[in-house]
């Protein structure tokens, strides 16, 4: 039990030390890429859910991520075409990629009601640090407005999954 | 008999959604457009979804249409209420019908 709350604390404190503030503005190609990886990451992290959880909630909860971060990122992917912007990668979306990969780490020696606590929490958080940097940080700094409109519209999806997903967090306790 | 036959026609015109319209309502990037839906019983609410995902205009313990992504659906307003109404996928998704008796 000790060591399974450890496991848990520890997802949350990784989801809290990244921090994706950078002292100077992105640009529009490293945008790109740090909203593509953030629904990479969520993907990812909702098969591993899908696979790995018996709850018949939180594996729905999972099935919507899958299906509305591939569907926004389709999207992401035929505009950044569109305006012939290649995607940068950054310190930021490295970052990110870092702190995912330990996260699913931790969370595939979860199992059970565990594993469920620990997934939901942390999708919370990554949702609400998301949301953090898409309102603070890139959507002020992207300067393309076709750009800029699809992560406006990729904030109200965040937003909408941080509260689903506490709803499904109030659920488990 | 002939009550009956008046009684049952009675009936049968009570029902008919004489005059009923329909009232689409958009989701566009991620809202219900309007947030507020004045009805009466019979008439259509036609749910067009523009956004890439899909949602669902959803009453706690009532009704539940799910709105494909980019498609539309139809529900016919069948009692007269007041109620709030969201998104199961995205509880940020809100809005409000008002459907009155005919």
């Amino acid at each position: 039990m000790l060591i399974r709350t450890t496991a848990a604390l520890a997802l949350l404190t990784l989801a809290s030390t990244v921090s994706l503030a950078q002292t100077t503005k992105p640009s529009d190609p490293q945008i790109a890429h740090i909203a593509y990886t953030a629904d990479v990451i969520d993907i990812e992290a909702a098969n591993l859910a899908i696979s790995k959880s018996r709850n018949s909630e939180v594996i729905a909860f999972a099935r919507d991520m899958v299906r509305d971060h591939e569907a926004v990122n389709k999207q992401a992917l035929a505009l950044v075409k569109k305006l012939n912007v290649t995607p940068e990668e950054n310190d930021t979306s490295k970052s990110l990629s870092k702190a995912a990969a330990d996260q699913r780490k931790a969370l595939s020696a979860l199992d059970g009601a565990a594993f469920d606590k620990a997934y939901i929490q942390n999708e919370v958080a990554f949702h609400k640090q998301v949301n953090g940097a898409l309102k603070t940080l890139l959507i002020p700094s992207a300067t393309n407005s076709e750009l800029k409109s699809l992560l406006e519209t990729g904030l109200k999806m965040f937003e909408g999954h941080q509260q689903h997903a506490e709803q499904v967090a109030a659920k488990l306790k | 008999m002939t009550r009956l036959v008046v009684a049952a026609l009675g009936l049968i015109l009570g029902s008919l959604p004489l005059h009923a319209e329909t009232i689409q309502v958009t989701i566009d990037k991620f809202a219900f457009v309007p947030a507020q839906i004045n009805a009466k019983v019979g008439d259509t609410i036609e749910w067009v979804n523009k956004d890439m995902v899909q949602h669902t205009a959803t009453v706690e313990g009532g009704w539940d249409v799910l709105i494909p992504a980019a498609a539309s659906a139809k529900m016919i307003v069948k009692t007269p209420e007041e109620v709030e109404f969201f998104c199961r996928f995205h509880p940020n998704m809100r809005g409000r019908l008002v459907a009155k008796a005919r």
